[in-house]
């Protein structure tokens, strides 16, 4: 029976090819804009998402404080507030998994004939699993560096290519401004950062080099700030007091009327807030795409009505010869969801495409998920269903005398 | 003989702005098994809406129908399509046979609404092609044969669910004097054979193939008995 009625169906559509196209055209419209808009959603949230992992897990920036000299308020990190001590302490709170200093300058970079400029961290031997980074090759950084301050650097991918290019820099002598240094390791890639930044052109020493050889500091021991490693995301809220107030208790700050002179940042949750953002937005560009298959939805709708005024006498053929009511009904509706479907996989087919020559000429990541595949495709038979239903179903309850009449 | 239609004091009267206009006015009638009879009567007096309630496509306003015995008033629409289907066939003035299908396939049209599968409906759809003399037209379109044949193609499909009654609606009104007889003269054959039919008409010629004679005059059954010179083909 089915099988029949379909093959009647594309009979019906054939043999109006131009107004059955450009029906579909709706569809293929609408379906079109939700799977493309959905890849460039998602394009968006998975590029974030994976920003996001090169930062580490459950991490803090702690920040030193700003400078107010005369009523002028520098920037933060202008006054360095926090010492490694400070570090040391939090890295003994419950919870507190790992902790790394930070001091980062420029520096001129020199080995062999070429010379580099770039930011220098000197960091603890934490830094690297606290970031989840890993060396490519050389040996990582341990206590011992950091106890001994020695003149080791830890390469950047993209400054080792610059400063040694195809060569195996590990071994090799190099000079930070003025100061020899040998290099131990190369760092894993770690792309771009959230801003856009390359986190490979850069180098990395034991913080106690950098703060004896490189960073020409007021007071010695003063660091502009402090990354911390939370163990999950469940204690990080309640962390985030415990180290302000360990923080303010080691500055001195026992009344309430004293600015905290350094700042906390829930790097998680900043970094939460943009990809949900990116979600959001991956929502927004869905849910004006889907205006458009509701527009296509429309035109089905309005060409069955077309159809089903056109084909009034053959309905009444039918029921005359003992066709049921929701046999017409059947017929009609079946006609509509072979248009939307074939609409909604000419569809797919569109998007898809359009989201590679997006990725391919924009140079944006888009990314066609099989649940966007499996929404439009559903999506569309249901449009099929809903709008094909009030023609088909003003079809089935013709009045099989008035529709033999009908010329 | 069984009797095939009974109506019992039928009227029908179809609401309008002026109040009801009332088209027929109390009809009995009754026909039985293997009766071939012609309905007669001016333009209005009632003979196409008795046939549509004949047909299971009307309901009458009051009185009785029973087809084979059966009730229609107390039916749903799925059981008179179903009664439409297995019962009654339809011949139409205009042929109706849906025109993007070829032969075979509207004379398999009524099989496909029994839900019979598809090998079947071919083979019965073809049988029923011969029997009418249309065997080697299966597969032409209706607009492709003449439309002596398409009325044939139409009386095929007709027959096709094995019908106890085929009610004929001024089938030869759009054919030439030839045609109409030859399409007559397969009326006859198959009354022969044992259908039972009912055929309206306006022409006396045509009537006169019938065994019997009922005539509609402003929505009266006003003379119903045999045919006194019936044609033979």
């Amino acid at each position: 029976m089915l099988g029949a009625l379909t093959l009647e169906a594309c009979r019906a559509m054939i043999a109006n090819r131009l107004r059955t196209f450009l029906t579909m055209l709706g569809m293929v419209i609408g379906v079109g804009a939700v799977v493309l808009m959905l890849a460039v959603g998602e394009g968006t949230r998975v590029t974030i998402r994976k920003q996001v992992e090169t930062l580490g897990t459950n991490i803090f920036m702690v920040l030193a404080g700003f400078q107010q000299s005369a009523g002028v308020r520098t920037g933060s990190g202008s006054r360095h507030t926090l010492t490694v001590a400070d570090g040391k302490a939090l890295l003994e709170l419950d919870g507190v998994i790992r902790v790394s200093p930070i001091v980062n300058n420029n520096i001129q970079l020199v080995a062999g004939g070429q010379n580099w400029n770039c930011m220098v961290m000197g960091v603890n031997e934490m830094y690297l699993p606290l970031r989840d980074w890993t060396t490519s090759s050389g040996r990582e950084m341990d206590a011992l560096d950091i106890q001994s301050a020695a003149r080791n650097v830890w390469l950047g991918q993209s400054t080792a290519k610059e400063l040694f290019g195809s060569v195996d820099p590990v071994g090799q002598s190099i000079r930070l401004g003025r100061v020899p240094f040998t290099v131990a390791g190369v760092l894993a890639s770690k792309g771009q950062s959230l801003d856009g930044r390359d986190q490979d052109d850069t180098a990395i020493v034991p913080i106690s080099a950098s703060q004896r050889y490189l960073v020409g500091s007021q007071f010695r021991g003063s660091i502009r700030m402090i990354m911390v490693q939370a163990e999950n995301a469940q204690v990080m809220t309640q962390l985030q007091d415990e180290l302000r107030r360990v923080l303010r208790e080691r500055h001195h700050l026992t009344t309430d009327a004293q600015e905290d002179d350094f700042f906390i940042n829930n790097m998680s949750a900043l970094m939460e807030t943009a990809e949900n953002m990116a979600r959001s937005m991956t929502l927004l560009l869905g849910a004006i795409a889907s205006v458009s298959l509701c527009v296509g939805g429309i035109g089905i709708m309005n060409i069955m009505l077309v159809s089903v005024t056109e084909r009034t006498r053959e309905i009444g053929i039918r029921l005359s010869i003992g066709a049921r009511q929701r046999d017409i009904l059947t017929q009609f509706m079946l006609e509509a969801v072979l248009v939307s479907l074939t609409g909604g996989v000419l569809g797919l087919l569109t998007g898809s495409l359009g989201a590679s020559l997006v990725s391919y000429f924009l140079k944006t990541s888009v990314h066609v998920t099989p649940f966007s595949l499996i929404l439009s495709f559903t999506v569309s038979a249901g449009i099929g269903l809903f709008f094909g239903f009030y023609p088909a179903y003003k079809a089935a309850m013709q009045d099989p005398i008035e529709a033999l009449r009908f010329q | 003989m069984a009797l095939v239609i009974e109506t019992k004091n039928i009227t029908k009267s179809y609401p309008t702005g002026a109040g009801d206009l009332p088209v027929l006015h109390g009809v009995d009638f009754s026909l039985a098994e293997g009766e071939f009879t012609a309905i007669m009567g001016p333009s209005g007096s009632g003979k196409s809406t008795f046939m549509n309630i004949l047909g299971c496509l009307d309901r009458p306003t009051s009185g009785v129908y029973r087809l084979l015995g059966e009730e229609v008033e107390s039916l749903s629409p799925d059981q008179l399509a179903n009664r439409r289907l297995h019962y009654i066939g339809f011949v139409f003035q205009g042929f109706n046979l849906l025109p993007r299908a070829d032969l075979i396939e509207n004379v398999a049209l009524p099989l496909l609404y029994a839900r019979l599968p598809v090998a079947e409906r071919r083979k019965r759809a073809l049988a029923s092609l011969e029997q009418v003399g249309l065997g080697p037209w299966a597969k032409h379109r209706p607009s492709q044969v003449s439309g002596g044949q398409q009325q044939r193609a139409a009386i095929a499909r007709a027959l096709v669910c094995q019908p106890s009654l085929i009610l004929a609606d001024e089938p030869t009104g759009n054919l030439d004097t030839q045609t109409s007889n030859e399409i007559m003269a397969l009326f006859s054959h198959l009354n022969d054979e044992g259908i039972t039919l009912v055929l309206v008409t306006h022409e006396p010629d045509v009537a006169s193939y019938a065994k019997r004679l009922t005539r509609f005059r402003d929505g009266l059954l006003v003379e119903d008995g045999p045919v006194l010179d019936r044609r033979r083909p």
